[in-house]
């Protein structure tokens, strides 16, 4: 019976094998190559005595910081907001809906948008303050980055609200809280661990967008995902590129453990 | 639409007029007839004809379909398959070391998994084209697939089984008759999962495709460099038609099946694919 | 059980729709064909009337595939999963990949038509003989900028650029060497340098543009120059041609310290699978009326001593496209810098993309 079942896991095992433990190791061995194809320590060295690549990573730290920030700035009151209506679950599809969408063709968009003489500049004239540069700027980049991570925010955040008890938002209510004082209380509290999840979908791949940093910030924003894929896919150094794709991994699994489920365990069996 | 308060309506309404604005401007443009995004100067379908008279983008859309829909469909045997392994190994460490590794491609960035992929194919001398791409799309739809059916195996009923034993039914039986019914809908959700992550992705494809073969967001990405064409907007705005057809009609057949609580399956689930 | 496997039938039935959807699609325009002709080439970098006359004239099938820098083109190549059957690299990258055996050797019987092009652009440095490779276009790096943003101010040489004036104005090449070169060239160095002294100098000199850089970018810059959402950019003469054409403000000057001379060769890569067909293109690209065709599409200066007689007289006399000997001695072209130096040059440039 048992061996049976491991048979036909086989495939699933092989996955494993294949495609997530032996390109960790290709890329752990490929970041202990130079530039000749010798072994050498010199990739972990540049990268952590460079000025240019400590501030490089130093810089995607903070602008996905920024990016999550504001995600759950516009993100937390719009899922509060979406429990409490009729319909919830169908408005929150209408809110997630955007993400069916390529991802390019709303990139895309905003490259119309946000150009010199598209929609956005329009409004500025008409606001009076005239047209601004917007394309090609940190800004810009900022708000397109966060605009397409929204909804990965907004779901966790939103699921985790609504698997409160409503009974504990009477139970409050009827001790005398008014709704400030059940928000801060009862729901907040009890809807970190959906922040946390959102936290984690929204700040990893933050760190490594790379065609918002050419498409919409010209380059002039470089992330570590940018830098990895320039170090593949153009200068041909991948010793380098996998030295950084290495710090990659161990920052996601900071992040993975600084928001890491306080319940005990996974939820197995 | 909200119990009670007007701002927070009002708020939600800013939101939504937010996440679609470049969604309607998009579609609003595939119809202008000067062939910019900046003056609407006139309805046109010409960019829509133009669009279908545009064959290597027609090629390209209809070979995304078939990478997601083989990929999604690989994904979703072996992502069972996998899921059903875990369920049933015996020890939880085994069963906790093999969630851990199945979690790893869920949250790696796109970036880190296309290149760990380039390099593997780099090795093992495989040609990049259909294949290389096919083969990553099914090995990072995998995870989601076993995240979406596992739940489903811990809510199933084991009685069922030792029932079906004692009246003598064999493995292969108990698998086809009892596990995967019981399954179903958990099996469903990754299906359609996997197949929203072969469509929308973008990184991986970019690093390991090659020899003429593109997805449609490689080609919009080398497009959208070349220039404004609103032949684009045409198709974002058939694309987003049909997203949202989907969507809708799942919506609708679902919450005619709804019962009380079914939301386990509902595809928005999306947290299971971030929740370690 | 029962539905999963309907689904499942279902789903590989679309499958296989798919897929006979896209091969109709193929017959259809008549492309289908099992004689397949894979070219690796620039984006928009062949006039798309040519490649249906040489399917036309030959019954081989075209395959396009586009690359928007030499080093991604390389990568692609190198790493050997690709079937390439011609690419058409530049001069630096050429001389890598020959000495890395990435090109096949040309058998010159099978080529006709060298003798249509100018000697002066045969035989050079990078490849004594053309052992390997064959002239496509020539071009060089300079600035274009629109005269009515610019307000009668106008550009003369790299030092012009880092004007207090320009800031936030100049879409740049995003290439390591023009970039890096730029700087060598403002110092009077040149731009194969391989002193890092000089580099480092160069670097800090580039300091002072990088606030006048609105964006460092490849294909794009054509299109923004055209609609005007910048008034300067650092670009080659081809893609300058192009905006001349869309966009009557804009003008294309070498700099006054020099510039790059660069040349784009046809190569026949180590991957390829239909040399015949390989022969035939070079064969056909070489024919006097298809180099004009395709010089007079693309903008671009063509090698072709021949194809000049097919060309209007004002795009010969143009001196920014077809600079007289004294400009020419001015300019310089790319030698392969080699790994450690490629390296240090990429770091420079990454250094520079982070300054602002």
């Amino acid at each position: 019976m048992v061996k049976q079942r491991k048979l036909l896991s086989i495939p699933y095992y092989l996955w494993i094998l294949l495609f997530v433990v032996f390109p960790v190791l290709l890329l752990l061995f490929q970041s202990f190559r130079g530039l000749d194809g010798g072994f050498t320590l010199t990739n972990i060295q540049t990268y952590f005595t460079s000025r240019v690549y400590l501030t490089m990573t130093m810089q995607s730290f903070l602008y996905a910081f920024l990016i999550t920030v504001l995600t759950l700035a516009i993100s937390y009151p719009a899922a509060y907001f979406l429990t409490r209506t009729d319909n919830k679950q169908l408005w929150l599809l209408v809110l997630i809906m955007p993400t069916w969408m390529n991802i390019l063709l709303k990139t895309y968009a905003f490259i119309g948008i946000l150009s010199q003489t598209g929609v956005a500049n329009q409004m500025l004239e008409f606001m009076g303050i005239g047209a601004q540069p917007l394309l090609f700027t940190r800004i810009s980049f900022l708000i397109v980055a966060t605009y397409i991570e929204i909804p990965f925010m907004l779901l966790p955040v939103f699921n985790a609200i609504d698997e409160i008890d409503d009974s504990m938002v009477y139970a409050s209510r009827d001790l005398g809280a008014n709704e400030w004082k059940t928000f801060l209380t009862v729901i907040f509290p009890m809807s970190l661990s959906g922040v946390r999840s959102g936290i984690q979908a929204v700040f990893i791949p933050s760190l490594s967008l790379f065609m918002l940093t050419r498409l919409i910030a010209g380059n002039r924003v470089i992330t570590l995902g940018t830098a990895i894929e320039q170090h593949f896919l153009v200068t041909q150094n991948w010793g380098m590129g996998s030295t950084m794709g290495i710090v990659l991994i161990i920052i996601m699994f900071g992040v993975m453990f600084l928001t890491r489920k306080r319940k005990k365990g996974v939820p197995v069996k | 639409m909200i119990k009670n308060n007007k701002w927070a309506s009002l708020y939600l309404i800013i939101v939504f007029i937010l996440l679609y604005s470049p969604i309607a401007y998009l579609i609003v443009y595939s119809f202008n007839e000067a062939g910019t995004m900046n003056q609407f100067s006139g309805f046109t379908l010409e960019h829509y004809s133009s669009l279908a008279e545009d064959t290597r983008l027609m090629i390209i859309a209809l070979d995304t379909i078939r990478v997601a829909l083989l990929s999604a469909l690989l994904a979703t045997t072996i992502g069972t398959l996998g899921a059903i392994g875990i369920y049933y190994a015996k020890r939880s460490k085994t069963q906790n070391m093999l969630l851990g590794f199945n979690n790893i491609l869920l949250v790696s960035p796109d970036v880190i998994i296309g290149a760990s992929f380039l390099l593997l194919f780099t090795v093992v001398g495989f040609r990049l084209g259909f294949y290389s791409v096919l083969l990553s799309h099914i090995a990072f739809s995998i995870p989601i697939v076993v995240l979406m059916v596992l739940p489903k195996l811990e809510e199933m009923n084991e009685n069922m089984i030792t029932a079906a034993k004692d009246l003598g039914a064999n493995n292969w039986q108990v698998l086809k008759e009892i596990i995967l019914p019981s399954i179903t809908p958990g099996i469903l959700a990754g299906y359609f999962m996997a197949f929203t992550y072969s469509i929308d992705d973008f990184a991986v494809t970019f690093f390991v495709t090659g020899n003429g073969f593109a997805t449609l967001s490689v080609e919009i990405y080398s497009r959208a460099r070349q220039g404004v064409s609103l032949e684009i907007n045409a198709l974002s705005t058939i694309l987003f038609l049909v997203a949202f057809s989907l969507v809708a009609g799942y919506y609708f057949i679902q919450r005619q099946q709804r019962t009380k609580r079914l939301t386990h399956m509902d595809p928005t689930n999306h947290e299971k694919a971030v929740t370690p | 059980m029962k539905k999963l496997t309907t689904l499942a039938l279902l789903i590989l039935a679309l499958t296989v729709a798919a897929l006979a959807g896209s091969r109709y699609i193929e017959r259809a325009q008549g492309t289908s064909g099992s004689d397949v002709f894979h070219l690796y080439n620039w984006g928009d970098y062949i006039d798309s009337d040519l490649i249906e006359q040489f399917e036309e004239e030959t019954g081989y099938r075209v395959v396009y595939e586009t690359f928007d820098s030499n080093e991604a083109m390389y990568t692609k190549i190198q790493q050997g999963g690709t079937g390439y059957d011609m690419a058409i690299p530049s001069e630096y990258m050429i001389e890598r990949m020959i000495e890395e055996d990435l090109v096949v050797e040309l058998d010159h019987s099978r080529i006709e038509g060298l003798e249509n092009i100018d000697p002066d652009f045969l035989d050079l440095n990078f490849d004594p003989l053309n052992r390997y490779s064959i002239p496509y276009f020539w071009g060089t790096l300079g600035i274009a900028y629109n005269e009515d943003m610019l307000e009668g101010f106008e550009p003369e040489s790299w030092e012009d650029l880092y004007r207090p004036e320009l800031e936030n104005s100049i879409l740049m090449i995003d290439g390591a060497r023009e970039v890096i070169g730029i700087g060598l060239q403002t110092l009077g160095y040149s731009l194969n340098s391989r002193n890092e002294a000089e580099l480092q100098e160069a670097t800090e000199q580039l300091r002072g543009l990088s606030p006048n850089i609105k964006a460092l970018v490849a294909d794009e810059i054509k299109m923004y120059m055209i609609q005007e959402e910048a008034s300067i950019a650092v670009t080659y003469s081809g893609e300058a041609a192009d905006m001349m054409w869309e966009n009557e403000s804009i003008v294309y000057i070498l700099p006054e310290e020099g510039s790059n001379l660069w040349f784009d060769n046809m190569v026949i890569p180590h991957t390829v699978q239909n040399e015949e067909a390989a022969y035939a293109f070079v064969n056909f690209m070489l024919d006097p009326e298809v180099a004009a065709q395709n010089a007079d599409y693309i903008g671009y200066s063509t090698p072709n001593e021949k194809a000049m007689a097919f060309l209007p007289e004002e795009t010969i006399e143009d001196e920014q496209f077809y600079p007289s000997e004294e400009m020419m001695d001015n300019l310089e072209v790319y030698e392969d810098l080699g790994l450690e130096y490629t390296g240090i040059y990429n770091d420079l440039f990454l250094e520079f993309k982070m300054m602002k």
